[in-house]
C-alpha cells in the first residue's frame, strides 16, 4: 500500500519534468502565434525593431545571438583546448588539483558578475583602443567567452583524461613526445567528447544572458563592423520583457524566447546525443 | 635537422602554447576575482546588513532587502525543487532504471540543464505574472525551482545508482518492502552524494539573474509578502550597476562580493561533503 | 642470497646494483638488482605480484620517466652506456627498446597508420619505404593475411589477438633491438595466446625479448631464461628448464611448486 504511494509519487515527480518542458514549448508557442501570424517569415528574416508603430524583426538579434556565440567560441575553443592540455598532461599534481578546483569554482561564479566586470573594466579599455563606445559586439564576444572558458575547459579536461594511460604509454613506448602523444592519440582518442563539450559550452553561451546585457548595447541594427553596438536575444528579452506595452510586443517577445528555447535545444541535443552518447557507449 | 629533433622543436612550442593559454585564462579570471574582492570589500560594511534600499545619495542605504529577499527566494525554490528532484532521481534509479521512459526523462533534463534560463523567467511570467497580475515571490521561486530539478534529479539518480545492489538485496532479504528499502537503506548509503547535490544545485539557482527580472521582479525596500515583487541580490545588483550612482554602483559590487562568497562556500562545502562521503 | 647464472653469449642489456623507488614511498621497489640479459633470446621474469617484475620491464625504456618524482640508482647497461643516465636521448632509447602492453593498445587511426606510426616519427615520408615496411612488420606478426584487404579501416575493428599482433607489428616496425613484454597475454584468449607465444619464439631470432608473465607455464613455454623476483629482489635467474626442475633457492622452489603466489 505505501510501497504504491511512494511508487506514484516518485513517478509523478519524474513524468512533472516532461511534462513542464512540453508546457514550456505550448506556452511559449500559444503567446508567439499573434506575432508569427502578424509577420510570418518576416518576423526572422527582418531586422526593424519598432514597438512606437507596432512592427517587430528578430534579425538583429539572432543574427547578434549567433554572432556573439560565434565570435566567443572563436576566441575560446583555442584557449581553452590549450588550458586542458595544460591540466590533463602538463601540470604536476599538486597544480592540476588546484587549478583544477578553481577552473571549475570560476564556472560557478554569477554570470551578472563577468557582466559588470565587462561593462566597468574591459568596455573602458576596448574604447580606448578602437574608440567608438566599446560596447557592442566585440565586447560581448569576448565576455562570453571569458565567461565560458572555466566550464569549456573543465568539460574539454575530463574528455581527454578518459584516454587510457596505457595507450599514452604505447605512444611514448615509439618515442613519441608529449606533443605527439597529444596530437596523435589522445585527442584522437577523445574527439568525440571534446567537440561534444565545446558544442555544449556553446549551448551554454547562446542562452546567456546576463554576462552579455551590460556590454551589448541593445541596439536593434545589424551590425555593420565588429564594433558596433547590438543586440541578441536574451539581452533583448532582459531588457525588454517588463517594458512592453502592446500584445503585439509581447507575442514578439516571446517569439524571441521560442526562438532561443529551439535554438539552444538543437544545440544541446546534438552535442548530447550525437557527440556525448558515442563517447558513453565507447567506454 | 633530423626529424626527431623538429620534432622535439614541436613539442616544445606546442607545450609552450598550451602554458601561455592556461597563463592567460588564469589571468583574465583572476582579474576578474581581483575586481570582485578589492571593489567588493571596498564597498562592505555594517550598514549593508542593518538598512534597506533607498534612493541614491542617501547615507543609510543598505542591501538587507535584497539579502533577506534572495533568501527567502532561494529557499522557497529549495523547497519545492529539491523534495520533487529527489523523488524524480529516485524513481530513475529505483524504479525506471534502464527502460525506455526512463532514458527519455534523463535525456530531457540533461537538455533542461543547459537550457537557457531567461526563456524559464519567461515561462513562469506566462503561467504565474500574467494571471496573477502583478509580479512575485511565488513566481521567482517557481522559476528557480524549475531550473534547480534537473540538477537534483541527475545526482539524485547517479548518487543512487551507486549504491551497491548487494545492500538492496541484503534488505529486501530481511522482508523490508521497497519503499522502506530505498528509504533506510539505499538513501542512507547516498546521503552525502545527494547533500552534494542539493548544495550545488542551490548554488546554481543563487546565481541566476535572468529568470528572476521577469518573475520576482525587484524591489528596493524589505518585503516578506511572498504575494509581491521581491528584490533579490542578483537583480538588485544589475539594477545598481547599470545605474549611474556611484553609491548605487558601490552596492552592487558589495552584492556581488557576499553572493560570490555564498556560492563558492556552498561549492567548496559540497565538494568537502563528497570527499568525506569518500573517504569513508 | 641471490642465485644469478653466469651468462657466456652476448648480453643486450646488463642490470647492476639497480634500485629504483616510486615517487614519495619510503622504501625501494627494487632493491639491489644484478641481472644480464641475453643477446637474442626470451628472458622471462616470473613472481608473484607487487614482486617488482613489472616496475623493473618498465625501467629498461625509462617508462617511469613519465610520471615524475621516481628515482633510479644503479646502472643498466644498453649498448655500452648506462642508460640511466640524467642525458640519456629518451626519444633514441625508446625507439631501441620497444613495449607490448598487458592490453591490446591500437591507436583510434587505420591499420596501416598504426604500424606506419613509430616511422612516421622518425621522419619517414617516402610511400613505397612506409608501404614495404608495414607489409613486412605485419608479416612477421603473421597479420599480414588476414588485414591485407582492409589496412585503411579502424585498427578497433579488430579482435583482441589481431590488435595485440598489430601493437608487435607496430613496435618490430622500427627495428628496434630489444622487445619488452608487460603479461602481452592477460587479456587475451587461449587461442590467441598461442599465437602471440610461438611469435615471441619467432622473434628472438631478430630481437632480445624480456617478458613478464604471471603465468608459469608460458615462461616454460616461450623462454630461454627466467628470472623470479620476490619482494623487489631478484632471488634467482637461470636457464629455463633448469630453473623449473632443479631451482637452486628455496624461495624459487616453493613459488613454482605453488606454496605461494
Amino acid at each position: 500500500m505505501i510501497d504504491k504511494i511512494f511508487l506514484n509519487m516518485t513517478r509523478t515527480s519524474a513524468l512533472l519534468i516532461l511534462f513542464i518542458v512540453a508546457w514550456i514549448f505550448v506556452v511559449l508557442f500559444d503567446h508567439s502565434t499573434e506575432a508569427m501570424r502578424t509577420f510570418g517569415f518576416d518576423f526572422i528574416t527582418k531586422d526593424e525593431w519598432a514597438p512606437n508603430v507596432d512592427k517587430f524583426g528578430a534579425y538583429a538579434a539572432i543574427f547578434g545571438s549567433v554572432a556573439s556565440t560565434f565570435l566567443a567560441m572563436l576566441l575560446a575553443i583555442p584557449v581553452a583546448i590549450g588550458v586542458a592540455i595544460f591540466l590533463s598532461e602538463i601540470a604536476h599534481d599538486k597544480i592540476k588539483g588546484i587549478f583544477g578546483v578553481s577552473v571549475e569554482l570560476l564556472a560557478a561564479i554569477p554570470s551578472v558578475i563577468y557582466g559588470m566586470w565587462g561593462l566597468f573594466f574591459f568596455v573602458p579599455i576596448l574604447r580606448d583602443i578602437f574608440g567608438g563606445m566599446g560596447i557592442g559586439l566585440m565586447a560581448a564576444g569576448i565576455v562570453l567567452a571569458i565567461m565560458i572558458l572555466p566550464f569549456m575547459a573543465a568539460v574539454t579536461r575530463d574528455a581527454m583524461n578518459t584516454t587510457p594511460d596505457i595507450l599514452k604509454e604505447s605512444a611514448y613506448a615509439l618515442g613519441g613526445t608529449q606533443w605527439d602523444v597529444i596530437k596523435d592519440v589522445i585527442i584522437p582518442y577523445a574527439k568525440a567528447g571534446i567537440i561534444g563539450s565545446l558544442i555544449l559550452a556553446l549551448g551554454r553561451a547562446i542562452g546567456e544572458t546576463m554576462a552579455v546585457t551590460f556590454v551589448m548595447g541593445n541596439v536593434h541594427h545589424t551590425p555593420r563592423s565588429i564594433m558596433d553596438p547590438t543586440t541578441s536575444i536574451p539581452v533583448t528579452l532582459a531588457n525588454e520583457f517588463t517594458e512592453a506595452d502592446s500584445s503585439l510586443y509581447f507575442s514578439s517577445l516571446f517569439g524571441l524566447a521560442l526562438t532561443l528555447l529551439v535554438m539552444s535545444f538543437v544545440v544541446i541535443a546534438v552535442a548530447k546525443f550525437y557527440f556525448l552518447r558515442k563517447v558513453r557507449k565507447g567506454q | 635537422m633530423t626529424a626527431t629533433q623538429k620534432r622535439i622543436i614541436i613539442n616544445r612550442l606546442a607545450l609552450a602554447f598550451s602554458t601561455l593559454s592556461a597563463v592567460i585564462a588564469l589571468a583574465f579570471l583572476f582579474w576578474i576575482l581581483a575586481v570582485l574582492v578589492m571593489k567588493g570589500v571596498d564597498a562592505l560594511n555594517w550598514n549593508i546588513f542593518i538598512y534597506e534600499g533607498s534612493p541614491p545619495g542617501y547615507e543609510d542605504s543598505g542591501l538587507k532587502h535584497a539579502l533577506i529577499g534572495q533568501l527567502i527566494l532561494v529557499g522557497l525554490a529549495t523547497l519545492i525543487g529539491v523534495p520533487l528532484g529527489i523523488m524524480a532521481g529516485t524513481y530513475l534509479s529505483e524504479y525506471g532504471k534502464s527502460s525506455n521512459l526512463a532514458h527519455v526523462i534523463r535525456d530531457i533534463s540533461d537538455i533542461m540543464m543547459s537550457a537557457p534560463s531567461i526563456v524559464i523567467g519567461a515561462f513562469v511570467y506566462a503561467i504565474v505574472v500574467m494571471p496573477m497580475g502583478h509580479f512575485s515571490a511565488w513566481a521567482g521561486a517557481i522559476a528557480l525551482a524549475i531550473i534547480m530539478i534537473p540538477i537534483i534529479l541527475r545526482t539524485t539518480d547517479d548518487m543512487l545508482q551507486l549504491v551497491p545492489g548487494t545492500l538492496r538485496e541484503a534488505a529486501f532479504a530481511l522482508g523490508a518492502p521497497k519503499y522502506k528499502v530505498i528509504l533506510d537503506v539505499v538513501y542512507r548509503g547516498a546521503k552525502a552524494g545527494i547533500l552534494t547535490g542539493v548544495l550545488l544545485g542551490i548554488a546554481r539557482v543563487a546565481g541566476e539573474t535572468a529568470p528572476l527580472l521577469f518573475t520576482s521582479f525587484n524591489d528596493n525596500f524589505f518585503t516578506t509578502d511572498l504575494n509581491e515583487a521581491m528584490p533579490s541580490l542578483t537583480v538588485t545588483m544589475f539594477n545598481y550597476a547599470i545605474s549611474p550612482y556611484d553609491d548605487w554602483q558601490q552596492l552592487g559590487w558589495a552584492a556581488a562580493f557576499i553572493l560570490s562568497m555564498f556560492i563558492l562556500g556552498l561549492n567548496i562545502l559540497g565538494r568537502l561533503i563528497l570527499l568525506a562521503g569518500k573517504r569513508k | 642470497m641471490a642465485s644469478i647464472i653466469d651468462i657466456k653469449e652476448e648480453c643486450a642489456l646488463n642490470v647492476r646494483d639497480f634500485e629504483f623507488t616510486y615517487k614519495g614511498a619510503s622504501a625501494p621497489s627494487l632493491k639491489k638488482v644484478t641481472m644480464p640479459i641475453a643477446k637474442n633470446s626470451v628472458t622471462a621474469l616470473i613472481g608473484p605480484s607487487g614482486c617488482g617484475k613489472t616496475t623493473l620491464l618498465r625501467s629498461f625504456n625509462r617508462m617511469h620517466d613519465l610520471y615524475p618524482g621516481n628515482t633510479y640508482n644503479g646502472e643498466i647497461e644498453f649498448e655500452g652506456r648506462n642508460i640511466l643516465g640524467a642525458k640519456e636521448d629518451l626519444i633514441h632509447l625508446r625507439t631501441k627498446i620497444g613495449m607490448i602492453f598487458q592490453k591490446p593498445t591500437a591507436f583510434p587511426m587505420s591499420i596501416f597508420d598504426n604500424v606506419a606510426y613509430g616511422m612516421r616519427l622518425q621522419g619517414i615520408k617516402n610511400k613505397t619505404e612506409l608501404n614495404d615496411r608495414v607489409e613486412k612488420a605485419l608479416q612477421d606478426a603473421a597479420l599480414w593475411k588476414e588485414v591485407k584487404d582492409r589496412l585503411k579501416n579502424d585498427a578497433n575493428g579488430l579482435s583482441g589477438g589481431q590488435q595485440q599482433r598489430l601493437c608487435i607489428a607496430r613496435a618490430i616496425a622500427v627495428e628496434p633491438e630489444v622487445l619488452l613484454f608487460d603479461e602481452p597475454t592477460s587479456a587475451l584468449d587461449p587461442i590467441s595466446t598461442q599465437g602471440i607465444e610461438k611469435l615471441v619464439i619467432e622473434l628472438k631470432e631478430r630481437v632480445s625479448i624480456i617478458i613478464v608473465t604471471h603465468n608459469m607455464q608460458q615462461a616454460a613455454r616461450v623462454s630461454d631464461y627466467t628470472g623470479f623476483m620476490y619482494l623487489g629482489e631478484l632471488i634467482e635467474l637461470g636457464h629455463t628448464e633448469e630453473l623449473f626442475v632443479t631451482p637452486k633457492e628455496k624461495l624459487t622452489q616453493e613459488y613454482i611448486t605453488g606454496k605461494f603466489g
